[in-house]
């Protein structure tokens, strides 16, 4: 049986990025834990090993039976009775091993029962479940939802319901209802505080991803009369107290593991959690990114999956006397998605190191106030993450789409048939760019990171750390390629119209993402020279992209946008 | 009630994914091409000790092995699992031991263990697939076995109630304790390694590994006894000299051979009755079909 860590080299090297070091050290509080918890870690060495050892039992399990059940689990799907979601046989088997192994709440403190690991790590996790399963991620990732608890609730109420995550018990963000799906300000189910000074949750709530879990979040809104999200708060619904049925579950494309729910509730029984009026400025946008982030490491597992299917078939599959994987047409969509797959990979973990740099200083803050140079760090970092995780997302779910269609079409004939993997992976692809944010969505977060010139200024500090001379070819493609994207950033916003800049801000978006992730591979091939034909593909790639986007700014005049039905 | 359970397990080279580089060309097993693994049956007998500690608490796993001292990695795997401690039985008297031997020595390190009111173990190793040293241990330590069990239904009353997987059916069984009970491959897989005890648990090590460690990392161990994988000698255990390794082992290897299968995947025939009933009645006459 393959295990999903070992496997993959390129884990190992994201793993070990330098940056790790300093990330490490601010989660162990310079390894202080090793007095009070003999699971802790003594130094970074140990550490380190520790999470390998962790992320050896996530690919064992995943490579093993959770990559086993899945053709099962598409086939039998969750299904609804009674008022309640039920998982397939093989889902809860799935989790049940999770449990077994403890692989819940792995980025929760010691003090709750948790690993205390950092995101980088636990995302890398969540990429490897994705491989084997993206449905089943779904379920076993919501223990995301934890860490929204853990930065928003009181001490007792992280008392109360993180140790039952780390045991295994599951979470569900009950966000969007029928009318309040991207635009969550719409949310009407209501919250009424009673006399005593609790709340009852009173509405419905659709498409809520394992709406039947143990331990809810639930928006509503809690200010009578108010219309827009100053009026939406973030409750705590506790399943053991009852309140909440499902009424039905969705006949889903893909992802069929992973029941989602539609939710009543009747006069259920919800404890606040954090300040009023906070649950979507504050709460539900904090959920959302580090949701966004699992989504992103989802997009990731996908994409190896679908490469690796391709790329063994390719190399299986005999025409015309030879593999066909001898024949460069095919031979290139490998190479390209292999090059999609390792981009979006690299960003996906600079991302996530990002996201715990700046969650770790803030972590840190709850128990001191930070030194003027660490409150620096913390906002640096908090600026990257906000401007490269709608990157993640946006773009990795789009290669994700992409190598899955690259997946079937390799197969020829037979991946149009129900009897490889690869159909099923091209159904569970396509929920990626659309939850969490759809990708249209994901251009808004990450526009204003062009304008304001968050990109450029990353750029420059990858240019600044030096590119050994043996890519120097390629880094004058992309010093050309920045130099073209600043313009084209220059040209559409000296225009001055939002619309026209809305129109135009996908096309701005996907050059940035496509240079940062150049010379992030550039980065990873400076490390270990196995990425450096993955470089050259993806700056080819990269340079194609940049120069049609260019070619259409360049050739567009601000008028023709009524063409496209835009006034 | 709480019970002390004790589970046998073997290293084994993994015979299960055997190359072309397996045997040496004298036809001995090539133990550096096949990696050593943890016997699969006796994983299945660690997941029966395992439950009957979760229904049972109070209860205690305890590992025993007998091999090279590198069979502490099959106690450290087992603890990563759950179990609470383990011991090697490891001594160069013991080497070249056959079924008789083995078991012998492992009886004597069971009654050294003293107290147990179960011995499980798998039913047989992959490497020489004999199922006898089992059975053989409890002979010499005259107490009852249930071999080929595939779930063990309760324990009861000083009794443990067993369901065997026979050749054409199943079977349950009661048994007085303190027995031995062998763990068929059909019982229920293994639970996974768990995070927090591999964390913690992944500075186990055996007294002679202990000695090889940094100072720093052996200062860990010193400060935590949990963190010691007892390691016993043939002397320890009190074994009679004449009854273990090669004296002890009447069983002798009197030749290996490399057998080549030089038999075709297929073979040709023409198209006509005559010879289509003639290869009818070949496979009538060896049993491959009718």
């Amino acid at each position: 049986m393959a295990n999903y860590y070992n496997d993959n080299a390129a884990l190992k090297h994201h793993l070990h990025h330098p940056l790790m070091e300093k990330i490490v050290a601010l989660r162990e509080r310079d390894y202080t834990d090793a007095e009070k918890f003999d699971y802790a870690p003594v130094n970074y060495a140990d550490a380190m090993d520790s999470y390998e050892k962790v992320l050896e039992i996530v690919g064992e399990i995943c490579g093993g039976r959770i990559a086993e059940n899945a053709e099962e689990v598409d086939h039998q799907g969750a299904s609804c009775s009674d008022g309640r979601a039920h998982y397939a046989d093989k889902t809860v088997e799935n989790l049940d091993l999770c449990r077994k192994a403890g692989l819940m709440g792995m980025a929760m403190p010691r003090r709750f029962g948790g690993l205390n690991m950092p995101i980088t790590p636990y995302i890398m996790a969540a990429e490897i479940v994705s491989r084997a399963d993206i449905g089943f991620e779904n379920l076993w990732g919501l223990q995301d939802c934890a860490e929204t608890l853990y930065e928003f609730g009181s001490e007792e109420q992280r008392a109360k319901y993180i140790p039952r995550v780390c045991e295994g018990e599951t979470m569900s963000m009950d966000l969007t209802e029928p009318d309040a799906g991207s635009d969550l300000q719409s949310v009407m189910l209501k919250a009424t505080q009673k006399e005593d000074g609790t709340w009852v949750l009173n509405g419905v709530k659709r498409f809520i991803t394992n709406g039947d879990s143990d331990i809810h979040l639930v928006l509503a809104r809690s200010e009578d009369g108010t219309k827009d999200g100053r009026g939406l708060s973030m409750f705590i619904y506790d399943k053991r107290n009852g309140g909440v049925t499902v009424r039905r579950i969705e006949n889903k494309m893909g992802i069929k593991g992973s029941p989602t729910c539609e939710l009543v509730y009747k006069n259920a029984p919800a404890e606040l959690c954090g300040s009023r009026r906070m649950g979507l400025i504050k709460y539900v946008m904090a959920l959302m990114n580090g949701a966004r982030l699992g989504i992103a490491a989802q997009s990731v597992g996908v994409s190896e999956i679908a490469y690796r299917e391709a790329y063994q078939y390719a190399l299986e599959r005999r025409q015309f006397g030879k593999a066909i994987i001898e024949f460069p047409a095919v031979a290139e969509m490998l190479a390209i998605m292999n090059a999609k797959l390792q981009a979006s990979r690299s960003l996906l973990y600079e991302t996530a190191r990002f996201v715990d740099m700046y969650k770790l200083y803030e972590d840190i803050a709850r128990e001191r106030s930070l030194t003027p140079d660490e409150r620096a760090e913390m906002k640096h970092y908090s600026r990257l993450a906000d401007a490269l995780t709608p990157l993640a997302k946006g773009l990795g779910s789009e290669y994700c789409n992409q190598n899955a269609y690259d997946c079937i079409q390799i197969h020829g004939g037979s991946g149009f048939m129900k009897d490889y993997a690869c159909e099923r992976v091209y159904r569970d692809a396509r929920i990626t760019s659309i939850y969490e944010g759809t990708t249209q969505l994901q251009v808004v977060a990450a526009i204003r990171h062009v304008t304001t010139g968050t990109y450029k200024s990353l750029i420059d500090s990858y240019v600044a750390e030096g590119i050994p001379a043996e890519y120097q070819a390629q880094a004058d493609i992309l010093a050309k390629l920045t130099a073209d994207y600043e313009a084209a950033v220059a040209k559409v916003t000296a225009v001055g119209d939002n619309k026209y800049l809305d129109f135009m801000a996908r096309r701005l978006v996907e050059m940035a993402g496509s240079i940062i992730m150049s010379y992030l591979l550039l980065k990873d091939a400076k490390v270990d020279a196995s990425f450096a034909n993955v470089a050259t593909v993806y700056t080819k790639f990269a340079q194609a992209e940049v120069a049609r986007h260019i070619e259409f700014i360049n050739n567009f005049d601000p008028a023709q946008l009524a063409a496209y039905g835009i006034n | 009630m709480s019970l002390n359970i004790i589970v046998l397990a073997k290293q084994v080279p993994d015979t299960r994914n055997v190359g072309k580089d397996a045997m040496k060309e004298d036809g001995t097993i090539n133990r550096a091409a096949l990696p050593a693994i943890f016997n699969p049956e006796d994983l299945n007998a660690l997941e029966q000790a395992l439950r009957l500690k979760d229904a049972n608490p109070g209860s205690t796993v305890t590992m025993l092995t007998m091999g090279l001292p590198r069979a502490a990695e099959v106690i450290r795997e087992a603890i990563y699992r759950g179990a609470d401690k383990g011991i090697v039985l490891t001594d160069r008297a013991l080497g070249g031991a056959d079924t008789l031997a083995t078991s012998y020595s492992l009886a004597q390190a069971v009654k050294k263990i003293g107290d147990y009111d179960l011995i499980l173990g798998g039913r047989q190793a992959i490497d020489g697939d004999t199922a006898q040293v089992g059975p053989q241990i409890a002979e010499k330590l005259g107490i009852p076995q249930v071999t080929y069990a595939e779930d063990i239904l309760s324990v009861e009353n000083g009794k443990v109630v067993v369901k065997r997987r026979l050749e054409h059916g199943v079977e349950t069984v009661s048994c007085p304790m303190p027995c031995v009970v062998t763990v068929n491959g059909s019982a229920a897989e293994c639970r996974p390694r768990n995070a927090k005890r591999v964390m913690k648990y992944k500075r186990a090590v055996s007294t002679s590994e202990a000695a090889k460690l940094p100072e720093a990392e052996a200062a860990i161990v010193a400060a935590h006894p949990e963190l010691t994988i007892a390691e016993w000698g043939a002397a320890f255990v009190e074994a009679d000299p004449a009854q273990i390794g090669l004296p002890g082992s009447p069983t002798k290897v009197k030749a290996i051979e490399n057998v080549v299968f030089t038999a075709k995947e297929s073979r040709r025939l023409d198209n006509d009755d005559a010879q289509i009933e003639e290869l009818v009645k070949e496979l009538i006459a060896n049993h491959t079909i009718g």
